[in-house]
């Protein structure tokens, strides 16, 4: 019933869910964010700033520990054409990714993130010790602190809603169904699809990011079809878990203490000898 | 067109983008690249007051290319009727039509009639110009009557069609370059979009919202675009049709049971003020009953509205208590209020579910206005800005009012919000939904049903001991709502109830039809008699659309008779059959011998597409069998309106008040009857080709943004709405930033004859300048949100706006005016109103107010 890339039921056997996520489909995206609000006003996530960016209609900036969905808005005039003709304002609300190989859980020395019997990672305000570990380990610079408090927050696909049978917030008030909540296996199957209707129709451009369970996070629990390239809205472009490659830095780290030690007993004997 | 849908209306919008996931086409034309042109095929900017130009060449085009819906065209609208030989066109008359009296800049419309038919105007003295009649007919088909001539060739050179074609001639590709800015390539295609979209297998709509209403043309904007639909079949049919987004929840409600001041729930016209003896019911029902059609029945819906009102004390021999009836004489719209406010005429202002100072042009003239008033009481959830002017206004903290001086009461009312109180929503496609009450509104926060019911109540207690017979209309009113709880709250129902109607007994009406003229029936609202038809709140009812049919009856209600498609005979064709099984809706079932279908028949159901009536019937009686336009004194789709409109039978291209262009088409260059109050507190610009007219180069629209909540009254106070767009702002090409030095984030300072305001600046490719023959014009994009109040502060946009009205409807000329734009912040203190003055001397604006004159 769950992905196959995490074993809810060994984990949570008779609670175990179907692993649940977003697909955010931004070619339907409207940019109205009501889900920005909807999050905000569902989560109690406090105003963040009444600051003009000057950056299109985004005044909002980026996810943070007080923004928990963030829509994105990049606009593209065409290279060639005076005028609007070509002009394109691309929309895309960004979230928590609630990766498979989630870096943020994964260096967490309190088990304050956790992974949920809905395969989402979810971090405990009451646990957390506010060390930040997390908050560099985030390949997407989604979890973060906040300045008063000093505990890291980041969406929680709205767990408790979850509990209660309901979708999340943003989902729930997204009016175009940009924002799509559902298990995983089937959000992926209509996101191929949709792909390939957009294909059809000769948007060409039309891509899906995050749904890969082979890429650098094991696949992303919250994925997107994009109209252009990852780094056009600020999402990096081959996203790898931070902690992926620890076993080898671990290995690579512990010979260079077992030379470092080596060297140091030596100049110790060394020492003695001389003395 | 004229609509920002995505942004204005994002939860209507889904259904837009599911028709689009379904392989429908979406067109945008409009001044700025906004979220809705993000979402479209194609998006067409033109140059902000140029609708009916580009609307125009498109029913040039459709007529060209002979690409009417002719088996459409010439039963179902008055494209075959012929003219009288008095009628001139603005082809003749440089921009007029025939009937312009310069004296009172109105029209007589004697000569727009029909040949053989007499055209009476259904509100009265709707000819002599004054205000009274101006609106009344609103959806109110004017008397067209009369045996008229008809050709249904279409060659006859005075029938309507060839009128159309003619006065249409000169609305070629080229002229909509020189006028709109749209290169002939983008007009083209729509023009092409639209033609393959149209006919029996297939409909278009045009949805338009509260902006194209904006402007000093703005109801023949409407006009153009209802010509365009009928003349290509999209009107009574599924997916046709002309939507009027309304600019927020049940606009189209406080219509329908109106906040206007010249029309009664219904559209009845209010009565105009006449001598003693003169002035009765019987003369008020002759007056407004057309021969043909549903309107023929006005006589009982304004008796049972009296019923209503006035239940018991209303009888045949008092006239229903028609003479309790306020009468008017003149024009009391919002800005005539307002300047005779100025004057020391008004005493006393109740401003509820408006912010006037931030949401209506010229806010300094309100604030000026306001300050003259005894008294006024503010009803809203916050303390807006209509109700802190006195403390916090632009004249105060310049040093130009001192509170101390002020003499103006301010009393504030906390008002509930919406989730706070139940009730009815009317929208767009005139359904009303109810609305459950989800918790108690807080400390003294009520409802406007319990303000209005209580303020009555309080009013008739001060009143009791009175024998004045002018107070007679509110002591026997019938204010007896039950009240219930601690609050003594009203229970919205019961007006609901009041409002569908009821019979003799107390039983609720079936529709409008059961209404009678002898005092037997009450209903506050003929056309939504039935609301609460079998005893049942109609709008509360939620079928989900899985499980019913196509035009899902049974979601909510729909004015009149829960129908969803106006004049839906017309998705039939003469004979009674659908046009397309693709685009069936109602039909003549022959065997039945009766009308069927998935919607509720607009249409005698009894009725038979062949049918023509008897000599001498009246009422729906009178309408043969291939009349759908039953609310029509003709039964016909108007192409040509011989009556009704002030500014003319069909629409014209006029420049707005401020532009920075002459008038291309036509000598005329101004709308010759729009509504103008030229004074010194109110001033106009001179326009381009005038002298002057550089000194306000750039074109400006006003607009609003999905963040916020128009005067900002629901939103500048909520931190998590106001921080997605904290601040003011202008949005500039970059080729405008270049040419005055303009800085993205930066600060920028427009500038008009009315005043001074700061914005933060975007730079934007979504604004994009435009060529107007042989000059580039800027266009430069402002929301008009902000205030001196709430969360979030800015300047208002609209103290940068004239008062300049469409004089059909008295709606403002928002949408597009002329203005300077510098670099940095404004000035401060007395200092600002300097650099205005500086401004208007220098653009030779007189005392009077005049800046181009006339026309």
């Amino acid at each position: 019933m769950s992905a196959p890339e995490l074993p809810l039921t060994r984990w949570y056997g008779e609670e175990a869910h179907a692993r649940v996520g977003f697909f955010t489909d931004t070619s339907i995206c409207i940019g109205c964010k009501a889900c920005e609000v909807a999050c905000k006003t569902w989560n109690d996530v406090p105003e963040d700033g009444l600051d003009f960016t000057g950056e299109s209609y985004d005044n909002t900036g980026e996810l943070g520990a007080s923004t928990w969905r963030h829509v994105a808005f990049v606009e593209r005039p065409p290279a060639d054409v005076e005028g609007p003709e070509g002009m394109r304002w691309l929309m895309s609300s960004d979230v928590c990714k609630h990766c498979t190989s989630a870096a943020c859980l994964e260096v967490c020395p309190t088990g304050a993130l956790f992974r949920t019997e809905f395969g989402t990672v979810v971090v405990q305000p009451d646990v957390c010790n506010g060390c930040g570990y997390c908050v560099s380990a985030c390949p997407f610079g989604v979890i973060d602190r906040r300045q008063e408090d000093g505990r890291a927050f980041k969406c929680t696909l709205c767990y408790d809603r979850l509990k209660g049978g309901l979708e999340p917030a943003c989902a729930a008030a997204c009016p175009t169904d940009s924002i799509q909540f559902g298990a995983l296996d089937d959000l992926r199957e209509r996101a191929q699809a949709r792909v390939e209707t957009l294909h059809a129709e000769g948007v060409t451009e039309a891509r899906l990011y995050g749904e890969d369970p082979g890429d650098g996070i094991a696949g992303a629990g919250a994925f997107f079809l994009l109209l252009d390239a990852p780094e056009v809205y600020g999402l990096p472009p081959d996203p790898v878990s931070t902690t992926r490659h620890l076993g080898e830095e671990w290995a690579a780290a512990g010979a260079a203490a077992l030379t470092l030690a080596a060297g140091l007993a030596a100049a110790v004997l060394a020492g003695r000898r001389g003395r | 067109m004229g609509s920002n849908m995505a942004e204005n209306h994002p939860v209507a919008f889904q259904w837009v983008v599911e028709a689009r996931t379904a392989g429908a086409r979406l067109l945008h034309v409009d001044p700025r690249f906004t979220r809705t042109s993000a979402l479209a095929d194609l998006h067409v900017p033109l140059r902000a007051g140029t609708d009916i130009a580009f609307l125009g060449a498109l029913i040039h085009q459709v007529i060209e290319r002979d690409a009417i819906f002719r088996d459409y065209v010439v039963p179902y609208t008055n494209a075959a009727t012929i003219l009288g030989e008095d009628y001139e066109d603005t082809d003749e008359l440089g921009g007029r039509f025939s009937g312009f009296d310069a004296e009172r800049s109105g029209y007589d419309p004697a000569s727009w009639a029909y040949e053989g038919g007499e055209v009476s105007a259904a509100a009265g003295d709707r000819s002599a110009g004054g205000a009274t009649g101006e609106q009344a007919h609103g959806a109110h088909g004017a008397e067209a009557g009369g045996d008229t001539e008809r050709d249904d060739a279409l060659q006859h050179p005075r029938c309507v069609y060839q009128v159309l074609r003619r006065h249409f001639a000169r609305y070629t590709p080229e002229m909509v370059e020189d006028v709109c800015g749209v290169p002939r390539e983008r007009l083209l295609a729509v023009a092409d979009a639209l033609i393959a979209n149209s006919g029996p297998e297939r409909t278009s709509a045009i949805a338009y919202a509260v902006g194209w209403t904006q402007h000093s043309t703005g109801v023949q904007n409407i006009r153009a675009a209802a010509i365009l639909q009928l003349l290509l079949g999209n009107i009574g049919r599924p997916g046709g049709g002309i939507m009027a987004l309304r600019g927020h929840a049940s606009i189209q409600g406080s219509t329908d049971i109106p906040t206007l001041y010249n029309i009664l729930p219904g559209y009845l016209p209010m009565p105009p003020a006449r001598e003693e003896g003169e002035d009765t019911l019987a003369r008020y029902l002759d007056e407004n009953r057309p021969d043909v059609g549903f309107w023929h029945g006005v006589d009982a819906y304004t008796i049972s509205l009296l019923k209503a009102w006035w239940g018991e004390s209303a009888t045949a021999e008092n006239e229903y208590g028609f003479g309790h009836l306020p009468r008017i004489g003149d024009d009391h719209s919002h800005y005539r209020t307002t300047l005779e406010m100025l004057d020391g005429k008004v005493r006393g202002f109740f401003v509820m579910g408006e912010n006037p100072v931030v949401g209506t042009a010229n806010s300094r003239l309100h604030r000026l206005a306001f300050s003259r008033l005894d008294w006024m009481v503010v009803r809203d959830m916050g303390e807006i800005e209509a109700a802190t002017w006195w403390r916090d206004g632009a004249e105060v903290e310049d040093g130009e009012l001192r509170t101390a001086d002020i003499g103006t009461e301010v009393f504030l009312m906390p008002a509930a919000a919406h989730t706070e109180k139940a009730g009815t929503f009317t929208n767009t496609e005139r359904l009303l939904q109810w609305r459950e009450q989800a918790v108690e509104p807080p400390g003294d926060a009520r409802s406007e049903l319990w303000f209005m019911v209580h303020l009555g109540r309080r009013v008739r207690t001060r009143l009791a001991a009175s024998d004045d017979p002018r107070d007679r209309g509110v002591l026997d009113l019938t204010w007896d709502y039950p009240l219930h709880g601690a609050r003594e709250e009203p229970d919205p129902e019961d007006v609901l109830r009041e409002i569908g109607g009821v019979d003799a007994e107390g039983h609720p009406l079936d529709g409008y039809a059961k209404l009678a003229a002898d005092g037997s029936t009450a209903c506050g609202c003929w056309i939504y008699a039935g609301v609460t038809a079998g005893g049942v709140n109609r709008p509360a009812r939620r079928r989900p659309h899985g499980e019913q049919g196509h035009a899902a009856p049974e979601w909510g209600w729909a004015w009149p008779m829960n129908r969803r498609i106006l004049y839906n005979r017309a998705s039939a064709a003469p004979d009674g059959r659908p046009w397309s099984e693709r685009k069936s809706w109602v039909w003549w079932d022959a065997d039945a011998k009766t009308w069927t279908g998935e919607d509720e028949v607009d249409f005698p159901l009894d009725t038979a597409p062949g049918h023509r009536p008897a000599e001498g019937a009246t009422g729906p009686d009178a309408l043969a069998g291939d009349d759908p336009f039953v609310m029509q004194a003709d039964g016909k789709g108007w192409l040509f309106a011989p009556s009704g409109l002030v500014d003319g039978p069909l629409p014209t291209h006029y420049e707005p008040e401020e532009s920075p262009v002459p008038n291309a088409l036509y000598p005329q260059r101004r709308n010759p009857a729009r509504r103008t109050a030229p004074r010194p507190d109110n001033p106009y610009h001179p326009s381009g080709g005038q002298a002057g007219g550089e000194v306000f180069p750039y074109v400006f629209t006003t607009y609003r943004l999905t963040e916020h909540h128009a005067a900002g009254g629901m939103s500048r106070w909520l931190p998590r709405l106001a921080e997605l767009q904290p601040e003011m702002f202008v949005e500039v090409s970059p080729a405008l930033a270049r040419e005055r030095g303009l800085e993205n984030a930066g600060w920028a300072t427009i500038v008009t004859a009315r005043g001074a305001i700061e914005a933060r600046v975007l730079v934007t490719e979504r604004i994009a300048p435009l060529r107007i023959g042989r000059r580039t014009v800027h266009q430069v994009g402002l929301p008009f949100h902000w205030g001196s109040a709430g969360v979030s502060r800015g300047d208002p946009a609209n103290e940068l706006l004239s008062i300049v009205m469409d004089p059909n409807v008295h709606i403002g000329e928002y949408k597009a005016a002329t203005c300077d734009v510098l670099a940095g912040r404004r000035p401060r203190g007395r200092e600002r109103r300097a650099l205005v003055e500086a401004y208007r001397r220098r653009a030779g604006i007189g005392d009077d107010g005049h800046g181009g004159g006339e026309p």
